[in-house]
């Protein structure tokens, strides 16, 4: 008796079903024909400049949707070598032999300034000045405080906090370690002997953060903590940027001779779809042709044309 | 009339789908998790759990830190929030309701916060305000590490822990109190050696329950614990747990590393499973008399 009233109901549901499969499918249709999509996925490092060039160049319709999600560099090779993203963005080059034997390309994109970070209030105002050694000494846990004479010693002029030196570094793989590390290394024995370089390093002491923004939150959160990130990112925080003393002379970020410099790469894989191929091509020739400006804006240093 | 169709057949059927699926997808999760942790296991073995030399560069997988940073955290945590969960449940159950209905919604509103909040919080409060107020006594601090991980934690776990207890009091017979209270009992007496005596299995309940929640904690913990992965040796020291380390590298592992993370995954998931079985049969017997 009460079945017609319940094979009313699973009808009108099944209606329902049928008619928001409908939209769905008439909608992920509708998405298949637009605009292309490319998605790209790596090392944060460059992901201000590459997120930029994204917006501007997709703002023409014409132009395929560019996006670029800022995962790290570590996670972004691995994207790629799953194929789940359309290319990655990686400080730290791949060896020629993984290319091969992933089926990847790799080109040099842009090359950006990677800071050491500092958090001493007293100092805010003065020119805080470190040399590479003393740097790799602080990164080793061999200074630990920031009344060392041997930072004092760089710094003549200032008096120099009692505090405790928090050293802030990645926790995740990051590109970033990667150009801060080849540096410590080129400067540092101690350094190079016992820690090396690489993405994911044994940090001898301090504490983490999530990708360059949380380093550069840890560091602006604690009193006498120093930490490392790319130039943008220290400049958009705020915080204060130890510059590094090369043969005697005080150097800062945007001048030529700043050593702690590194190249980013993009990575495509071979077997990409020949139109998907060519679309990726005419947006790094764009970047390449018309992103020079921006790069320059955000402090990256763009590979000439 | 005839049926078009038997609405009690498809019912069952529909059910038993929907039980099947839930065991289908609890066994399908644990082949994958010891599947994938094989190779760990097999390269690693035991220095997975006894070593603590983590560093995933030179392929050493030892997970003691993170294994100790989550018993350290999660024991402070239940240290602070069990106290002051029985207090709150005690004051919701025997204060006159017009008290006790705001304190108990604002304690389920504490619940109902999610953890990525709390990390926040953790992240741009707790840790300044930590090594503020110990520079104030002399003792230099970084703000990140077991101190404040345990310390989002004891608020996070505190809400789940005093409703189960507030239930569990609420189910003392009141016939229980009164005879306390009719031979001379104090009020302390009669709560502490006639309520919580009687519901002592179903308290437990209550606290593994906290136990389970803090255990697997991800986000709050990733954010404040400092992401250290050795062992800690002092209150102050930085720290890392299971889950934040999972959360940490799971994005970009692969290899061995990946295998180790599953592993270490396992390990919770037994420890939660362990947990689970034993606070079942502690919560259910509250309702037998």
């Amino acid at each position: 008796m009460n079945s017609r009233k319940i094979t009313e109901n699973i009808l009108s549901v099944s209606t329902a079903t049928l008619l928001i499969t409908g939209v769905a499918v008439f909608g992920f249709g509708c998405n298949g024909k637009g605009r292309q999509k490319i998605n790209g996925a790596g090392g944060s490092f460059p992901a201000p400049l590459y997120q930029s060039w994204c917006f501007d160049y997709s703002q023409d319709i014409s132009h395929p949707k560019v996006n670029y999600q800022s995962v790290g560099s570590s996670a972004g090779i691995s994207q790629i070598k799953a194929g789940t993203v359309d290319f990655a963005g990686t400080d730290a080059p791949l060896s020629e032999e993984d290319c091969e034997k992933s089926g990847l390309e790799q080109f040099h994109m842009v090359s950006g300034a990677v800071v050491p970070t500092v958090n001493l209030p007293s100092l805010a105002q003065s020119t805080f000045t470190l040399d590479g050694d003393t740097l790799a000494d602080i990164y080793l846990g061999k200074i630990e405080r920031w009344n060392d004479t041997r930072i004092a010693a760089l710094n003549p002029g200032l008096t120099l906090p009692d505090l405790k030196i928090t050293v802030v570094h990645r926790g995740d793989g990051s590109g970033t370690t990667h150009i801060f590390t080849t540096y410590l290394s080129s400067v540092s024995e101690a350094w190079k002997k016992d820690i090396g370089i690489g993405t994911i390093v044994k940090w001898p002491c301090g504490i983490a953060g999530q990708k360059n923004p949380g380093v550069c939150n840890n560091v602006s959160r604690i009193k006498g903590a120093i930490g490392y990130t790319e130039y943008t990112f220290a400049l958009e925080a705020k915080l204060q940027i130890a510059f590094l003393a090369v043969d005697g002379k005080t150097v800062k970020p945007d001048e030529a001779a700043w050593p702690i410099l590194g190249k980013t790469y993009i990575l495509t894989r071979k077997d990409t779809p020949a139109d998907k191929m060519s679309a990726m091509a005419d947006f790094f020739s764009w970047c390449k042709q018309y992103g020079g400006d921006t790069a320059r804006r955000l402090h990256y240093i763009p590979v000439s044309k | 009339m005839r049926r078009i169709l038997d609405t009690d057949t498809a019912f069952r059927w529909f059910c038993k789908a929907g039980a099947i699926v839930g065991l289908a997808v609890a066994i399908a999760l644990v082949a994958v998790i010891l599947k994938e942790s094989m190779l760990a296991l097999r390269t690693a073995g035991f220095s997975l759990v006894f070593s603590a030399e983590w560093n995933p560069a030179d392929g050493s997988f030892g997970a003691a830190g993170a294994l100790a940073g989550t018993a350290a955290t999660t024991l402070l945590a239940l240290l602070m929030a069990v106290p002051m969960a029985f207090a709150a449940a005690l004051f919701v159950n025997a204060a006159p309701p017009n008290v006790a209905v705001p304190v108990a919604h604002a304690l389920d509103l504490l619940a109902a916060i999610p953890s990525v909040i709390y990390g926040m919080w953790g992240l741009f409060v707790l840790c300044p305000l930590l090594q503020s107020v110990l520079s104030r006594f002399g003792i230099e601090y970084t703000g990140f590490g077991l101190v404040p991980s345990s310390l989002v934690l004891a608020l996070m776990v505190l809400p789940y822990v005093s409703a189960v207890m507030r239930d569990v009091l609420a189910q003392t017979p009141v016939a229980l109190v009164e005879s306390a209270m009719g031979v001379g009992c104090t009020r302390w007496e009669a709560t502490w050696d006639v309520v919580v005596r009687s519901r002592k299995a179903g308290l437990l309940g209550a606290i593994m329950i906290g136990l389970g929640r803090a255990l697997g904690e991800t986000m709050a913990v990733l954010f404040v614990c400092g992401g250290v992965s050795a062992i800690p040796t002092g209150l102050l020291d930085g720290c890392t747990t299971i889950a934040a380390t999972l959360a940490n590298d799971f994005a970009e592992a692969d290899g061995v590393h990946k295998s180790a993370l599953f592993a270490l995954g396992g390990i919770l998931l037994a420890l939660e499973f362990a947990i689970q079985a034993t606070t079942i049969p502690l919560i259910g017997r509250r309702s037998k008399k």
